[in-house]
């Protein structure tokens, strides 16, 4: 009995989807920016003779194959997904939606074949062909990236199809791929890719250098991770900024439940942190009219609330949504602020910034990149609730009928809990059995021994 | 029966990729299922260590690409047959989510195999990707048996056991399960004979007799149990589809006598035509209906210009894909992407020693091979009269 009224409603679907991808959205971060960092460390390794550029780029490509798989495997998850949780979002709008997804499956085969050929190319193929294959895994990440955020826009910006009798009856794919929302949409996601697998990386070396292994092996892996990460920070906020003022013209449902906006009014206050209760907001700072001047540029300009639409329109979670927001930007400017510290010193000073007060935030940058992320999609995908397609299609519409997904959400949740675990040890236990390692003669493993330079090992490596 | 429209060539065309992209994934994904299973059935750890190996080295470059084949499929049936699609993932929820678990932990136990060091997990690592295999093709199998069969309403409520229970799609999903350890072992005595490893290649022979005969029989059982349970595929396969079957009875039976004469002349080319024949005989016998009988292509088709999305994007993948693979398989065969410490050493052995390893070596059971062949004859023969059998008291 439970089940059935539990597989009626639409939260475990939801719930699925959820945990699904905001477990698979990690990983493709390191699909669509790690090659860039490895490909820059390997370039720099060829170009200079550099023994330790390239051990690092050598050790990247395996931990980024691992990730990759996983990435693979969960994205395969989605796709299937998609049908088996909402059929309907499919069967009636798949003539346009799945235009994006298609594109996609290009650049994600293009992406598993070339990470083949460069991972298992170290030991055979010519030094500067072998850098040029994973050329094609910058851009298909990018590209990918761009396909699957294109669909996930057109979610919240439709547009490119002709409703008649509930079927599509014309689709104009350029119009779907090119929304209103993928402008913003799209490079938004890049840059955080970018900046939570720059941060990550770093943070690594950051811990090791933290441990007092402070040779160059970990200051290079440090500053290329860093470095990538810490360029896309200030694009990343300034970027933001007009990602939100885009939401507030084409959502302003998720506008105003980002900002606590309850009722259509001018001189709206911008609350940071904060809870909505019975019409008043609590615990949070208020600065009065800032929404309206951030919104408008000026103080008077009058913002949305969600009173402009009967409840059952509006968001939920008002505060849940709220919050995230709130989360994100105030993470986006710690990491601003890290990297700028870090930018100000090597710029004036000429050396790297390798202090115990500099290397324990940048520690922790990547998992406040990562909850970044993952508040900016809550923001994203609550946000537009109750609408799967905006305007268009209800999410409790687009929901399977089938009973088993109770059961399949079980399963999804126990996988993935033992995916992460075993993401995050794989590569520390790799990490571990390196250090141990003489890095002159790696195992033949997944990768053997690679190119000549590995002929003199740096004694400082160890 | 109502009568399907006539579909437009937009639909046909998006309809062949759809078949070509299963096919694609039947024949590179399936080999690589195909080496799970007999990775499963190598025995203990020490016998059946060199087997082992020999399939790690041939699917570890590969499975990831090779995945994305289903993939493509999806999106195709997504976009180009929207509510088919949502038909059949309503109806077939329980195959498609245990088929989709089979691919999770394939790709996670194969992910991490390589990373296990540990005997403890790297056995269990070894026991995911290996039983895995077989969950995926056998339900991807029961799944298309429920479609060819009708069963799938196209106007679909809920999930529905009994469409993918039937006689015909259970045995469509070991028909799957056969074909993959067919096309895998066929696709490993190829590379262990590259590799030089001459017991592999008898090794690997047997299965894929064994796993080649097996699959014949259980084609022959499913196109029998379709005279029933799909009158109108079955008419077609046994019609306009025939020179189709025929060549892919043909191309299986004389790569089944290549590998008993122990010959590997063309035999990876005629064990994927035996399969890629059937699968576009099923395509045909399916035409102008998607599923038989009760959705016609025509009906299930999305928008002109989504079909043409779809075109474009097959074009792609004619254009950036299937050169990658091309590349990729090439540097695979000529060893570039050798990562297999065994079997590197073995080469760096071999080529120290100037000694290429006699090519077929006289195998200590030749004199047990024309009994293997009686035997196999036998069998086969005893099937099929068996079949023949209950299909003429079916029919009195």
């Amino acid at each position: 009995m439970t089940a059935h009224v539990l597989a009626a409603s639409v939260i475990p679907a939801r719930a699925q989807m959820g945990a699904t991808l905001g477990f698979h959205i990690v990983f493709a971060c390191f699909g669509i920016a790690m090659p860039a960092v490895v490909l820059f460390a390997h370039w720099r390794g060829l170009r200079r003779g550099d023994a330790v550029s390239l051990l690092l780029a050598r050790r990247w490509s395996k931990v980024m194959a691992v990730l990759f798989a996983v990435g693979a495997v969960s994205g395969t998850v989605l796709s299937y997904e998609l049908g088996l949780l909402w059929p309907t979002l499919m069967g009636v709008y798949g003539p346009a939606f799945g235009i994006p997804f298609s594109v996609e499956a290009i650049w994600f085969f293009v992406e598993a074949i070339f990470t083949a050929i460069y991972l298992y190319g170290w030991r055979r193929l010519p030094a500067w062909p072998h850098w040029w294959t994973g050329v094609p895994l910058v851009i298909s990440g990018i590209l990918g990236a761009f396909s699957v955020v294109s669909a996930n826009s057109w979610m919240n910006q439709p547009s490119g199809f002709t409703l008649n009798h509930g079927r599509i009856t014309h689709v104009d794919p350029w119009a779907v791929i090119f929304n209103q929302a993928t402008p913003y949409e799209v490079p938004h996601m890049i840059l955080a890719a970018y900046m939570v697998t720059g941060f990550v990386m770093a943070g690594v070396y950051a811990v090791g250098l933290l441990r007092g292994r402070r040779d160059r092996y970990h200051r290079l892996g440090f500053t290329y991770s860093f470095a990538t990460a810490a360029v896309c920070a200030p694009v990343q906020v300034v970027f933001g900024d007009f990602v939100a003022r885009a939401i507030e013209q084409q959502q302003p449902q998720k506008f105003a439940a980002m900002e606590l906006v309850s009722r259509t009014k001018p001189d709206v206050t911008e609350w940071i942190g904060g809870i909505f209760w019975h019409g008043q907001v609590y615990f949070g700072i208020g600065i009065p009219d800032f929404d309206s001047l951030l919104v408008g540029y000026s103080p008077h300009k009058t913002v949305i609330g969600w009173d402009a639409v009967p409840p059952s329109l509006r968001a939920p979670l008002p505060d849940l949504i709220h919050l995230s927001f709130d989360l994100m930007v105030g993470l986006g400017m710690l990491l601003l602020l890290l990297a700028a510290w870090q930018g100000w010193f090597a710029w004036f000073r000429r050396r790297l910034l390798m202090t115990r007060w500099f290397l324990i935030p940048a520690a922790a940058a990547g998992l406040a990149a990562i909850v970044a992320m993952e508040a900016g999609w809550i923001v994203t995908e609550v946000g537009r609730q109750p609408w799967v397609v905006y305007g268009y299609l209800r999410t409790s519409a687009a929901a399977t009928p089938s009973a088993g997904v109770p059961v399949t959400l079980a399963v999804v949740l126990v996988l993935y809990a033992v995916l992460t675990a075993v993401v995050i040890g794989v590569p520390a236990l790799m990490g571990r059995r390196w250090q141990r390692e003489d890095p002159g003669d790696e195992p033949d493993r997944a990768v053997a021994p690679g190119p000549p330079p590995e002929m003199s090992p740096h004694p400082e490596l160890r | 029966m109502t009568a399907a429209g006539t579909p437009s060539w937009e639909t046909v065309t998006v309809g062949v990729g759809l078949v070509a992209a299963m096919a694609a994934y039947a024949l590179f994904a399936g080999a690589d299922f195909g080496g799970g299973i007999w990775d499963l059935l190598a025995g203990s750890s020490s016998r059946g260590r060199r087997a082992r190996d020999a399939i790690d080295a041939s699917v570890t470059p590969v499975w990831e690409g090779n995945q994305v084949w289903i993939v493509l499929g999806l999106v195709l049936l997504w976009t180009g047959f929207p509510s088919a699609f949502a038909a059949i993932t309503i109806t077939l929820f329980v195959p498609l989510a245990a088929s989709l678990l089979g691919i999770v932990l394939r790709g996670v136990g194969f992910a991490f195999r390589h990373e296990a060091v540990r005997p403890a997990s790297k056995r269990l690592t070894g026991v995911l990707f290996a039983s895995s295999s077989l969950l995926a093709p056998f339900f991807l199998g029961a799944a298309v048996g429920a479609v060819t069969t009708g069963r799938v309403p196209p106007r679909s409520h809920g999930i529905s056991t009994a469409a993918w229970t039937t006689p015909t799609a259970l045995v469509t999903g070991a028909l799957f399960v056969a074909t993959c350890a067919y096309i895998g072992a066929i696709y490993l005595v190829g590379d262990a004979r590259r590799r030089r490893q001459d017991d592999l290649v008898t090794y690997f022979g047997h299965r894929a007799a064994l796993s080649g005969a097996v699959t014949g029989v259980l084609a022959a059982v499913g196109l029998v149990l379709l005279h029933s349970s799909a009158p109108y595929v079955f008419g077609r396969l046994t019609g306009v589809a025939l020179p189709l079957v025929i060549v892919s009875v043909l191309a299986g039976a004389t790569a089944l006598t290549l590998i008993l004469l122990r010959r590997q002349w063309l035999l990876r080319v005629l064990g994927a035509l035996a399969v890629a024949a059937v699968l576009a005989a099923w395509g045909l016998a399916q035409y102008p209906w998607l599923f038989p009988t009760s959705l016609g292509l025509a009906d299930a088709a999305a928008p002109q210009a989504s079909q043409l999305a779809e075109i474009i994007v097959m074009g792609m993948a004619a254009v950036l894909v299937v050169p990658s693979f091309a590349w990729l398989y090439w540097l695979q065969q000529h060893g570039r992407l050798e990562h297999d410490s065994a079997s590197v050493q073995l080469r760096r052995a071999a080529r120290a020693q100037n000694q290429p390893v006699a090519p077929d070596a006289a195998a200590p059971d030749a004199a047990a091979r024309p009994v293997r062949l009686l035997a196999t004859v036998i069998v086969v023969a005893a099937a099929v009269r068996t079949l023949r059998e209950r299909h003429r008291r079916s029919q009195a």
